[in-house]
């Protein structure tokens, strides 16, 4: 049997595509293998690694994942907790033990902690196989959303919104002097003076319609300072 | 027999002019355009997402809901009553099972996936133009598919076997139709029916001459699915 390679990497291949022949291939995420042949799972970009063949998915809902941070907005609020919609096909619940670390005494208003509409920062804890979901409140940088605006990107441009160890968000930040937490499930919360909010807003939009480009960090800082005057360092850390 | 030469002039074989077009629809999560000559079928895909009413709901897996409408001004001059028809009904539920054996939705228990599909305009073939149209939108919504489905009418017209009818030869006293969606690379069909009488050799040449027009539909699919990423 021939050992071939059919798709090049980064070259974007459709549902049932065959990527490679040959039992020397292993079929990553994204990708089924019959027979001989590694095809296609869905529509995505290929990435080769050695023997291992993966999809990277380019369009799609929000899947939930353990130990994301996420953005939620309450929906309703339940006996013993809250349900929070996670911009995702399945709502989440947060429990009164995960919700806050206060004494919350029995049959209180659990409005008066959560209300219907408000958006919070949390963590998913545990997804089940019915994908019910859990969330919780605990850790460093969960908490309660106040003022500020929540825009929407598609979850797949998240990772280039944040940049490597937080470094495109840390910029923005800096340069706008906004409050800026980015969900994984593509909400994004920001709060600051309007003129700069709105160049913040813009600022992500434009990084979400360039995030296949390279060089899209250096680009991004002198469109920054070109923008609000402020001279940013492209290559920053987490802060 | 008098019927040598086709009502729009083109050979017995030949597909009529076709474009394809995906993601159209910016606040869909999945959405393509397919156009067969006068016939144009749009498809928006929701989903995955909670469905309602609960007692539909499938803890196995998540559900494929059609949605297949033909608009009032479609058609050939008689207003189509707004609303779901008898007709509608039936083509919904064949378009879903013609799409299912693509789909994998396993990973979705409890939820459903919605497809539009509009046709503004229309000269026959509408359920095949509209699976088209569906398996673009839904591998553009990013679910997981093994395959996409292709979908093209063969038939009879007096004593000669087309391909593509049009509204014309469709609706001929002396005819049959057969649409046909077949899994492009594994060959399986997914879709067969007919309308109208034939033989058994005239109905083996009607699909063989389907399987074959769906490797160019496939390469339009293909095409049109990946500009769409090129573009952005």
């Amino acid at each position: 049997m021939k050992e071939e390679l059919h798709a090049q990497d980064k070259s974007i291949v459709i549902p049932g595509e065959a990527l490679a022949t040959g039992m020397s291939f292993l079929p990553g995420p994204g990708t089924y293998r019959e027979q001989e042949t590694i095809l296609a799972q869905r529509l995505g970009m290929v990435s080769v690694e050695g023997k291992v063949i993966k999809l990277v998915a380019l369009s799609g809902k929000y899947l939930p994942k353990m130990k994301d941070k996420i953005i939620g907005r309450v929906i309703d609020v339940l006996l013993t907790g809250w349900r929070l919609d996670i911009n995702s096909p399945y709502s989440a619940v947060m429990t009164l033990k995960d919700a806050t670390s206060e004494f919350i005494p029995r049959g209180a208003n659990l409005t008066q902690y959560y209300n219907l509409g408000d958006y919070v920062v949390c963590q998913i804890v545990n997804v089940t196989s019915q994908k019910l979901i859990d969330v919780s409140m605990k850790g460093p940088g969960l908490r309660k959303l106040r003022g500020g605006r929540v825009i929407e990107v598609s979850p797949f441009k998240v990772p280039r919104i944040i940049g490597k160890d937080g470094s495109m968000v840390t910029m923005i930040k800096q340069a706008t002097g906004c409050d800026i937490v980015v969900g994984q499930n593509g909400w994004i919360w920001l709060d600051g003076e309007p003129e700069k909010e709105v160049i913040a807003v813009n600022a992500i939009k434009k990084i979400e319609v360039e995030a296949h480009l390279g060089g899209l960090t250096n680009r991004m800082s002198e469109w920054l300072e070109q923008q609000t005057g402020v001279k940013v360092q492209p290559a920053g850390g987490p802060q | 027999m008098t019927y040598h030469k086709r009502f729009d002039g083109r050979g017995f074989d030949e597909l009529r002019p076709m474009s394809a077009k995906v993601g159209i629809v910016p606040r869909a999560d999945g959405s393509a355009m397919f156009k067969i000559g006068k016939t144009v079928a749009y498809a928006a895909v929701y989903g995955p997402r909670d469905l309602h009413p609960k007692f539909m709901q499938n803890p196995q897996t998540g559900i494929l809901r059609i949605n297949y409408n033909m608009m009032p001004f479609s058609g050939h001059g008689e207003r189509v009553r707004p609303g779901g028809s008898r007709r509608s009904k039936e083509i919904c539920m064949v378009m879903q099972n013609a799409l299912l054996p693509a789909l994998n939705l396993k990973e979705f228990p409890n939820a459903v996936v919605d497809v539009f599909v509009e046709l503004p305009q229309t000269d026959a073939g509408t359920r095949c133009a509209g699976i088209m149209a569906a398996s673009m939108a839904l591998a553009d919504a990013g679910l997981e598919m093994k395959d996409l489905v292709c979908a093209v009418a063969a038939g009879r017209v007096e004593d000669k076997i087309v391909l593509d009818l049009n509204y014309f030869e469709d609706s001929h006293e002396d005819g049959a139709d057969v649409p046909v969606a077949v899994l492009p690379n594994s060959g399986k069909v997914t879709l067969l029916q007919m309308d109208g009488e034939m033989t058994r050799e005239q109905i083996k040449e009607a699909i063989t001459k389907a399987k074959e027009a769906c490797e160019e539909l496939y390469e339009l699919q293909k095409k049109a699915l990946k500009e769409r990423f090129a573009r952005e």
